[in-house]
C-alpha cells in the first residue's frame, strides 16, 4: 500500500491509489459524483463537465483529473452545484428534449440530474430547438438525434468495445453532432447485441431499441424513486449487500 | 381576506386543471382560503377584479394565447406556469423544430389542409375565418411573452405537487418538494 494516499472530499477523508483519478477515488470511496460522459467501462473523455469540482481551489473535471495527495476537493458546495445547474440547462436547452413524449423518460440521465439538481426555474438561455434528423432506417435500432448531448458514450463504446467505429462525431462547435459511418445507420454493421446500442450506454433517450419503448410502467422506471447515483453505494450500503 | 385564484388554458389540454382537481376532497380546504376569479372551473371568462395568483397551463401559439396571457400578467400578482408546455412548450413546441423554411407557417398550414392524401378537405382552402385567431410564427413559453414568477414542470404535475405549492405559496413559505413531486414527464 505504499502507493496509496490521502486527499479530502468535502470535508471527507479518502484514500487514493497514484494515478487514479478523482472520480475513480471518489466511486471506489461511495462519493457520488454527478456525471453524464463517463460511464464504467468506457474511457473517460471529459466532455460534458458535469462532473466539475475543486481541487485545491481550481475546477477540474472529476472524471480526467488525477488526485493530487493531500488535496482538497470541493464537490457538493453551492459553488459547484450551480455550475452543474448551468451545465444541465444548457444541455435541455441546446437540444429537443421532449420529456412528456420520450421513451426514455424515467430512465433518462440527463432528466434525473435535472431532477437530481433541482431544476424548476426558468433560465436566461433561449431554447434553441435545433432542426436534426431521426435516423429510423435500421430495422432494430432509432437513432433520434433531437435528444442528443454530444457525451461520445456511443462512439467509445462503438470504437473500444465493439471494434466498429460506427459513431463519430461530426463538425466542429454549435454544429457538433454524432454522425455514423454510412449514409444512414441500416448502411452499417451495428447490431442490437452491441454494447453501443446497450440501454446503459446512451444516457438520453437518442439510441432507442425497437419495439423496446416505455417498457417499466411510471413509477417503477428507474430513476422514479431515487435519484440518479449509477450504482454508486456508500459504503456502509455496499457491505450489507 | 380570501386571496383570489384564476386559471387558464392556452396551448394546453387542460391535463394541468384535471391534475388541480387531482387533489379531490382538498379542494375544500382550498375553497377555504381562496375564491376562484376568472377559470375554466366556474366558467367566468373575464376578470371580476384583480387576482392575487395566476395558474397559466400551455403556451402560446396563436394571438388569442398571447392577448390572454398578458391579461392574466396585467391581471395577476403571482403568476405560475403550470406544465411543461408552460415552461418550455411542450408538445405544440414539436412545430418550432420542423419550420425553418422561408415560409414556415404556410408550409405547415397546407401540409395540414391541402397537400395530403389523408386529408377531406373539398374547398381545398386554410381555414381563415374571423373568428380564428392567427397562428404564432412559432410556438413561445410564458416566460418568452411576459415576467412569469414561478414555474411548475411536469406533465402534468401531480395533483400532490400542485397542493404542496398552492399550500406553501398560500401560507407564505418556501415551497419543498419531495423527489417524487419534482417531474417532466
Amino acid at each position: 500500500m505504499s502507493d496509496s494516499f490521502k486527499f479530502e472530499i468535502d470535508g471527507v477523508e479518502v484514500l487514493a491509489r497514484r494515478g487514479q483519478s478523482i472520480m475513480q477515488a471518489a466511486d471506489e470511496a461511495g462519493i457520488y459524483i454527478p456525471r453524464l460522459c463517463d460511464v464504467e467501462g468506457l474511457e473517460p473523455q471529459g466532455s460534458c463537465r458535469v462532473c466539475v469540482v475543486k481541487q485545491n481551489g481550481r475546477v477540474v473535471s472529476a472524471c480526467t483529473q488525477p488526485v493530487i495527495e493531500g488535496s482538497i476537493v470541493e464537490n457538493e458546495s453551492e459553488e459547484i452545484l450551480g455550475y452543474r445547474r448551468d451545465l444541465v440547462r444548457m444541455l435541455y436547452h441546446e437540444g429537443n428534449h421532449l420529456c412528456p413524449i420520450c421513451e426514455a423518460s424515467g430512465r433518462c440521465e440527463l432528466q434525473a440530474m435535472g431532477y437530481r439538481l433541482g431544476i424548476t426555474q426558468a433560465t436566461k438561455y433561449p431554447y434553441l430547438q435545433p432542426v436534426r434528423p431521426v435516423d429510423a432506417s435500421h430495422p432494430d435500432i432509432v437513432l433520434d438525434t433531437n435528444r442528443c448531448i454530444l457525451c461520445g458514450r456511443c462512439i467509445r463504446a462503438s470504437r473500444d468495445i465493439d471494434k466498429k467505429h460506427v459513431f463519430e462525431y461530426v463538425g466542429r462547435g454549435i454544429r457538433k453532432r454524432v454522425g455514423v459511418n454510412g449514409y444512414n445507420l441500416a448502411d452499417t454493421d451495428i447490431a442490437l447485441s452491441d454494447r453501443a446500442i446497450d440501454l446503459a450506454t446512451c444516457p438520453v433517450g437518442c439510441i432507442i431499441q425497437k419495439g423496446r419503448g416505455f417498457f417499466a410502467p411510471i413509477g417503477e422506471r428507474q430513476f422514479d424513486k431515487r435519484p440518479i447515483t449509477l450504482g454508486i453505494l456508500p459504503v456502509k450500503e455496499r457491505s450489507e449487500q | 381576506m380570501k386571496k383570489r385564484i384564476a386559471t387558464v388554458s392556452l396551448a394546453g389540454c387542460f391535463g394541468c386543471h384535471m391534475s388541480l382537481l387531482d387533489i379531490d376532497e382538498r379542494l375544500l380546504d382550498l375553497l377555504q382560503q381562496v375564491e376562484f376569479d376568472r377559470t375554466p372551473l366556474n366558467d367566468l371568462k373575464r376578470f371580476t377584479r384583480h387576482c392575487d395568483i395566476g395558474l397559466v397551463e400551455g403556451g402560446c401559439c396563436n394571438e388569442e394565447n398571447v392577448y390572454t396571457l398578458q391579461e392574466f400578467r396585467r391581471n395577476c400578482d403571482v403568476l405560475i406556469a403550470v406544465g411543461q408546455c408552460a415552461v418550455m412548450g411542450g408538445l405544440p413546441v414539436m412545430r418550432n423544430a420542423i419550420m425553418h423554411s422561408e415560409d414556415p407557417l404556410r408550409e405547415c398550414l397546407e401540409t395540414a389542409y391541402l397537400n395530403s392524401d389523408k386529408i377531406y378537405n373539398p374547398s381545398n382552402r386554410i381555414p381563415s375565418d374571423e373568428a380564428l385567431p392567427l397562428l404564432l410564427d412559432k410556438v413561445y413559453t410564458l416566460a418568452d411573452v411576459v415576467k412569469v414568477d414561478y414555474q411548475i414542470p411536469g406533465c402534468p404535475p401531480s395533483g400532490e405537487t400542485l397542493w404542496n405549492i398552492l399550500e406553501a405559496l398560500l401560507a407564505g413559505r418556501p415551497v419543498e418538494l419531495t423527489y417524487e413531486q419534482l417531474r417532466y414527464d
